[in-house]
């Protein structure tokens, strides 16, 4: 069998490239991605070959661009898709579902499916050290992997990074490196150091195959609805990379013979105070205009997203929208998830459940459409977000008495 | 030689103005521009910079004090 990993392939030109730690096309510049041989796939490709498969996201080996087994990561991916009665209920949508990547494994964020595959993939090519840019969930997931897997681990981090984002990555022993500087100063001295070294620097030599990972969401979804695809998808949006991912591994299914021609609808979700994507399709434009953030969902925040381009393609060709929440409807919405779901979700799933809800009320989601929510990471991780709007304990003195004052007598209530 | 690429982005009233002329004679760089999408209201460029290290972060500095965005190719690396 030839590699089902064809090339990579210039997504501007068209040049095709080995399967190697590159990203940009030499001649135009373009993003790279991977080109598979979609007709090998399909001769060994099946539905019950998937569910004899590790309870991970590597039961999707066939569609993932690694050559061996995976090998990093082996417990990621492969989390519950919860039927989501009571929000579905309060929206008014009869079947709609929770893609629940608050409790991937390691570091509770979809995160973890990326990097699993990206310093799989990196193994593979030699290296010995990963590394990363980050401001909160990448950086703990590749520190946690590179720990996992004995590699040499550099992280890079803004100066002004809060103090237990810090800590979520030291605990790791990577080597976290703070960068002076604003964000445009950081992120320009992180991709001229991904260019000098002999590092895999997961979203920049290695990116082609890390962006990857998040295919595998859209693969779970449609097995864990029984080998259907939803009517409509919300996903939270900060490069746009997930977005379009998510959409290439529905579309993959249907290649491959796996499932039927695909009409799903994907909608894309970003915080107001970042929203150069949505503002972009709003407007109609077929560019975005970056933007300084300005929100809470720091997870979301990109101001100068690589992928934009690519989402708002994608979401005009699946006949999806673009919507922007409020810092106070992301805040509102963490709360209506956890409180009817009990799934506690950090900001940019307020992000997603927000927008979610308006898209329901403006009658784009309807009442007998097959939905599905991606939820990103875990509330844990931005417990400062709600602080302030969660209310405080009942405080009592340890009497029974007060209690009943408080509470009322036994078979009162 | 060092080579770095970059996206770099015009606002509105630097369209006219011959920017990577003037970088390319006032300091020791060269460019080579890939793509490029120049409009009445925005304008951007992915361009390549060869020169020495110093010479080309002196010519990045020089197209901010223009009112030049300046990115890495990548556009976003921190996430």
């Amino acid at each position: 069998m030839a590699h089902k990993m064809q090339s990579l392939v210039c997504r501007e030109c068209g040049k095709e490239y080995p399967t190697e730690a590159i990203h940009v096309c030499e001649l135009c510049f373009g993003p790279l991605e991977v080109k598979y041989n979609y007709e090998e796939i399909k001769q060994k490709i099946s539905r019950s070959a998937i569910e004899a498969g590790p309870l991970s996201l590597w039961r999707y080996l066939d569609l993932l661009p690694v050559e061996g087994q995976g090998s990093i990561g082996i417990n990621a991916g492969f989390t519950p898709l919860i039927r989501a009665k009571n929000l579905g209920a309060f929206l008014g949508i009869d079947e709609l579902y929770i893609k629940n990547d608050c409790v991937n494994h390691p570091t509770l964020s979809f995160k973890d499916r990326v990097v699993a595959v990206a310093l799989t993939r990196a193994r593979e090519l030699g290296f010995e050290t990963a590394a990363c840019a980050s401001t909160g969930n990448l950086a703990n997931s590749v520190a946690a992997h590179a720990a996992q897997a004995g590699m040499q681990c550099y992280v890079f981090i803004p100066s002004d990074l809060e103090a237990a984002k810090v800590l979520g990555n030291l605990i790791y022993r990577p080597k976290v490196i703070e960068v002076e500087g604003t964000y445009d100063d950081v992120n320009r001295l992180c991709s001229e150091i991904a260019g000098e070294r002999r590092w895999a620097f997961v979203n920049v030599n290695i990116r082609p195959y890390y962006a990857e990972g998040s295919k595998t969401l859209a693969f779970e979804t449609v097995e864990q609805l029984g080998w259907r695809t939803p009517d409509q998808v919300v996903v939270p949006m900060a490069s746009g990379s997930l977005l379009t991912k998510i959409w290439k591994g529905l579309n993959e299914f249907h290649k491959v013979g796996l499932i039927g021609p695909v009409s799903t609808k994907v909608h894309g979700a970003q915080a107001e105070g970042c929203s150069p994507i949505s503002t972009a399709f709003k407007q109609g434009r077929d560019f975005f205009k970056p933007v300084k953030p300005n929100t809470i969902a720091k997870s979301l925040a990109i101001g100068n997203p690589a992928d934009g381009y690519y989402a708002l393609i994608t979401v005009a060709e699946s006949g999806g929208v673009m919507e922007t929440v409020t810092d106070d409807e992301i805040i509102e919405g963490i709360k209506l998830l956890a409180q009817t779901e009990g799934v506690f979700a950090e900001t940019a799933g307020g992000v997603t459940v927000g927008v979610l809800q308006k898209l329901a009320k403006q009658g784009i989601i309807k009442k007998q459409d097959v939905t599905v929510a991606y939820i990103t990471g875990n509330g844990l991780k931005t417990q400062e977000a709600v602080v302030g709007s969660v209310g405080r304990p009942i405080r009592i003195p340890p009497s029974l008495a007060k209690f009943e004052q408080t509470f009322g007598q036994p078979g009162e209530a | 030689m060092t080579k770095l690429r970059f996206h770099i982005r015009f606002p509105e009233e630097k369209i006219p103005e011959p920017i990577i002329y003037q970088i390319g004679h006032e300091y020791q760089v060269v460019t080579s521009i890939r793509r490029a999408d120049v409009r009445e209201t925005t304008g951007w460029m992915d361009i390549e910079f060869s020169g020495n290290t110093e010479e080309i972060e002196r010519a990045i500095d020089g197209l901010r004090e223009k009112g030049v965005m300046v990115d890495p190719i990548e556009l976003n690396v921190v996430e």
